[in-house]
């Protein structure tokens, strides 16, 4: 294995050993173990970049499930290092900065670790992985360590509240996108990305070019939080601070990024995509900048600010996909992407740096709300630097780095109005229109973020605790962070070479490698253009806004947190809720015999269906062997006692027949010479009839039931028809292997389980090598039926109770 | 298990103590046997099972939670994760995931005898399926 996939797998190795870690050196915080981790990977990415800066990539691949096509693929250009510098260099500081934030004594550190980690290599995963089912796998992890992360502190109401949201809406966008991924392969024959992006030309015509479009977007937009699947990020607030800097800011929320601009080789150049990611970008880009101006909690503004900051991005690459309807592209087509690859850097750093900041203020004052804070200035002077910093770049004013992208960013909107395709004339002046009004509530709401927070005069009444500055090891993370902000807002070209040259030429594969567009030149001063008159009208307005909020702050719009997006989800969870109730009352009705009645009609329904429909009847009695007296006299028996036991009113008796029954199918395994099976089947009855005897004493008296003929009809006919269905499918199996001179798998697995396996025992060999991976989910689905018994058994519910 | 019939059955007690850990060697046999005779980790991990279920029919509980302070849930845990990491042994020579592995070795006096790494996954099984049988009886027995 190669040390890029041991990379990639590194934190799932290291997460088994957390708990342990925890447990035996807890004097010891047990994040300083976790923190080596993200610092040697980041380490290990930087040596890539010399190889990914001369346009190279890197590529290896592991089979995982041939058979499938399923290899576990590592591919890494600039687009991917890019997300894996930015995962691993916010990791090790967001693990620095938690080492201060949560308390070794009285936080559950080896959870809050192991699902951190889990996060840290599924998010590599999903980032560094070329096959596209691969990717989903890791995709599925970090939901699932996102939900274990928000509800950490899971004995808060809300914590369980907004996990169960982010679940329920990046699961349900996850699942879209399987269906999508299903779609690509059909169109393509492939699993590859990169093999996908080759035949992007003729994929464009494909009837289902479309739709595997849309499911695609679905999934990445739920993850990227677009409107209107942004309500799960506010409230992915309740995790900690640390989880929500990396995961809801940094990394994860950036995932749907990552997949719309990898997929832009393959969709991009179509009015579709650029219409679909613009118009979702541009509305989410608004309505996250005006909802995070009503926010009073410090978190809430940053979460909408998030979401706000994600459409941007979005919309960025939907505007820059256009480049690629062309061959080669004017140079007014070109700008968006790069707006989008280095505000999306740029973003990492000083969002991070906020969220932290707003930790520290969290922690050292024990509230976060706007209404209660005020004159921190004085009390928290580095933190008070790090966020005025921060909003500053957010907001974009120069020299941040934050300025320089929003220019980008202004510059590709107006270019828009200039395009030619997609039959765009009239809208397009509403491009550079929404992004601007949007910039304002951004100045806006920066404003309120730091003002609120460190200005005005101190009222230490608001406050249970004693306030002070936080300690050096909480600042080290968003001082470092804040310091790359100012170095590249100051020199952005330090970065550009080496991060967004080749970042950009992955996006923008299909356009040549020598394009104008693909070598990157970021400066401050561009002359007295637009965008500059637009910054300038943006920080008079924002100013104006903040300076008048006092005439309108109690308007009842701004009075009004609440999103109210989240109304409709409301509705429809519990739409969701009634109605599944009101399917499991239909179908539990706490009797075993209508459960098996619901089993044997499925199964007869379904293998009878397929049976007429590929008229697969057929009896054929050429090469059968001849039935022996020892099977005959078995034979009878077996019908004898199975026919007998409705008939037995006591209830020893019935189960001592039912165990004759498992006995006799022992001995059919015994005369067909599998001693394997006829083992294991005497086994499991005796196991059952330790199990008889434990619970015999508690069970009720059977009770004659007065079932009306009607009721018992249909079970009879059900097991005749159970009886028919399968020795129909015995009798047609038969037949058509006589007919197609059919040679059984098993023949290759007895000849080669020696020689191959090492084992003469060809039932074992089956089990634990041919089919080894079988066994291994068997187990793991008896594992999960053992406990769920457990469970089941020991939190009864008590009379009336419900689920 | 606290059944109200149970009275001090002399006999009873007296061969469960010897065929207990019959039944237990014998799981372990059959455990070993699996690669090349009948038997194998699904087979040995119910006798394990039986073995020990026989020991709580005959005893009291407490006592053998003080023979055998075990939790038969981390069994599960142990052998699910057992068999998925010897899973792992094929990948780190570049071979597809549950690649099972086999050498021939002689000793003197022993003779030649194998060694696979299938019994290590085997291993898991065992565990797992032994922990799954007792939990979900003992539950249902500790219930009643």
């Amino acid at each position: 294995m190669s040390l890029t996939l041991f990379a990639v797998l590194l934190p799932f190795v290291a997460a088994i050993f957390i708990p342990l870690l925890y447990k035996w050196l807890r004097s010891v915080h047990t994040g300083w173990f976790v923190f080596v981790i993200p610092l040697v990977l980041f380490g290990y990415f930087l040596t890539f970049i010399p190889d990914v800066m001369n346009g190279n990539h890197y590529y290896h691949s592991l089979p995982w499930v041939p058979t499938l096509g399923m290899d576990f693929s590592v591919y890494i250009d600039g687009w991917g290092l890019l997300f894996a510098l930015l995962i691993t260099g916010i990791g090790f500081l967001v693990v620095l900065y938690s080492i201060y934030y949560l308390d070794k004594k009285r936080e559950a550190l080896h959870n809050f670790y192991v699902y951190l980690l889990l996060f840290m290599g599924a998010m590599l995963g999903v980032v560094l992985s070329d096959n596209i089912l691969v990717l989903y796998v890791f995709w599925e992890i970090t939901s699932l360590s996102s939900m274990l992360l928000i509800s950490y502190w899971y004995k808060r109401e809300a914590s369980i509240e907004g996990a169960q949201k982010s679940t329920l809406i990046t699961v349900f966008g996850g699942f879209t996108m399987l269906g999508g991924i299903a779609l690509l392969s059909i169109i393509t024959g492939t699993l590859s990305i990169q093999e996908m992006i080759a035949q992007a030309d003729t994929a464009v015509n494909h009837p289902y070019f479309l739709a595997a479009m849309i499911l695609i977007l679905v999934g990445a937009f739920t993850k990227s939080a677009q409107f209107p699947f942004h309500i799960w990020l506010p409230d992915a607030m309740e995790a900690p601070t640390p989880v929500s800097a990396y995961l809801h800011s940094a990394t994860m929320v950036k995932a749907g990024i990552y997949l719309v601009a990898r997929f832009t080789p393959f969709f991009g150049g179509t009015a579709e995509w650029f219409w679909i990611l613009s118009s979702f970008g541009l509305i989410t880009l608004l309505y996250g900048s005006l909802s995070a101006v009503r926010q009073k909690d410090l978190k809430s503004i940053l979460a909408f600010s998030t979401i706000s900051q994600l459409g941007l991005i979005m919309s960025l690459l939907g505007i820059g996909s256009a480049a690629l309807y062309f061959d080669v592209p004017d140079e007014i087509y070109t700008g968006a992407v790069l707006a989008a690859v280095f505000h999306l850097f740029n973003h990492a750093t000083f969002k991070g740096s906020l969220f932290m900041a707003a930790g520290i203020v969290d922690h050292e004052t024990g509230t976060r709300d706007i209404r209660k804070l005020g004159g921190l200035m004085t009390i928290m002077p580095a933190t008070f630097t790090i966020s005025v910093i921060g909003a500053a770049s957010m907001a974009g004013l120069p020299p941040f780095n934050g300025f320089l992208s929003k220019e980008k960013f202004f510059m590709a909107l107006t270019d828009v109005t200039e395009y030619s395709i997609f039959s765009i004339e009239s809208a397009a002046i509403w491009f550079p229109i929404i992004g601007w009004v949007a910039s304002i509530f951004t100045f806006l709401y920066c404003a309120i973020f730091v003002f609120r927070t460190f200005g005005g005069t101190f009222k230490p009444d608001n406050f249970t605790k004693h306030v002070h500055e936080a300690p050096i090891g909480m600042l080290i993370s968003p001082i470092i962070l804040v310091t790359i902000v100012v170095i590249v807002g100051i020199f952005p070209n330090i970065i550009s070479p080496v991060l967004l040259e080749p970042a950009i030429a992955s996006i923008m594969q299909g356009i040549p490698q020598d394009h104008p567009a693909l070598s990157v030149d970021i400066y401050h001063w561009h002359g007295w253009e637009l965008e500059l008159f637009m910054t300038i009208a943006v920080v008079v307005l924002g100013s104006l806004l903040y300076a008048t909020m006092r005439k309108w702050e109690n308007l009842s719009i701004y009075q009004r947190e609440r999103d109210p997006v989240n109304g409709l989800y409301d509705y429809s969870l519990k739409g969701l809720v009634s109605s599944s109730t009101g399917v499991t009352k239909l179908q539990m009705t706490g009797r075993l015999r209508d459960y098996l009645s619901f089993i044997s009609v499925f199964l007869i329904l379904l293998v009878m269906y397929t049976m007429f429909k590929f008229d697969a009847f057929g009896l054929n009695l050429a090469g059968m062997s001849e039935i022996t007296v020892y099977e005959a006299i078995l034979v009878l028996f077996f019908i004898v006692s199975v026919l007998a036991i409705p008939f037995i009113q006591q209830r020893v008796a019935a189960v001592a027949l039912l165990g004759f029954v498992g006995f006799y199918i022992a001995l059919f395994f015994v005369i067909f010479r599998a001693p394997d099976v006829a083992m294991t089947q005497l086994l499991v009855e005796t196991v059952v009839v330790i199990l008889f005897m434990l619970a015999f004493y508690h069970l009720p008296g059977l009770r004659k039931e007065k079932d009306k003929p009607t009721f018992a009809f249909p079970r009879v006919i059900i097991s005749v028809a159970v009886g028919i269905t399968v020795t129909a499918v015995a009798l047609g199996a038969n037949a058509y292997q006589q007919g197609h001179d059919l040679i059984p798998i098993s023949n290759y697995q007895v000849e080669n389980s020696a020689d191959l396996a090492g084992g003469y025992n060809v039932v074992n060999v089956v089990l634990v090598d041919y089919r080894g991976l079988d066994t291994v989910l068997e187990l793991l689905v008896l594992g999960i039926a053992a406990l769920a018994v457990v469970t089941l058994v020991k939190l009864r519910m008590k009379e009336g109770e419900d689920l | 298990m606290s059944m109200k019939w149970k009275t001090n059955n002399l006999l009873f007690i007296h061969i469960t103590r010897v065929t207990a850990f019959l039944i237990l060697a014998l799981s372990i046999y059959l455990f070993f046997a699996g690669h090349n005779n009948p038997g194998g980790g699904f087979i040995g991990g119910l006798m394990l099972a039986t073995s020990i279920l026989l020991l709580y029919l005959t005893f009291d509980r407490r006592k053998i939670n003080k023979m055998l302070p075990m939790n038969y849930a981390n069994w599960i845990g142990a052998g699910i994760l057992i068999s998925l990491l010897t899973g792992l042994i094929g990948t780190v020579v570049g071979k597809p995931y549950l690649t099972q592995f086999f050498d021939y070795f002689t000793l003197p006096f022993f003779g030649e005898f194998e060694l696979t790494t299938a019994v290590l996954f085997d291993f898991g099984i065992y565990l797992g399926v032994g922990g799954s049988a007792l939990i979900i009886i003992l539950a249902i027995a500790e219930d009643t």
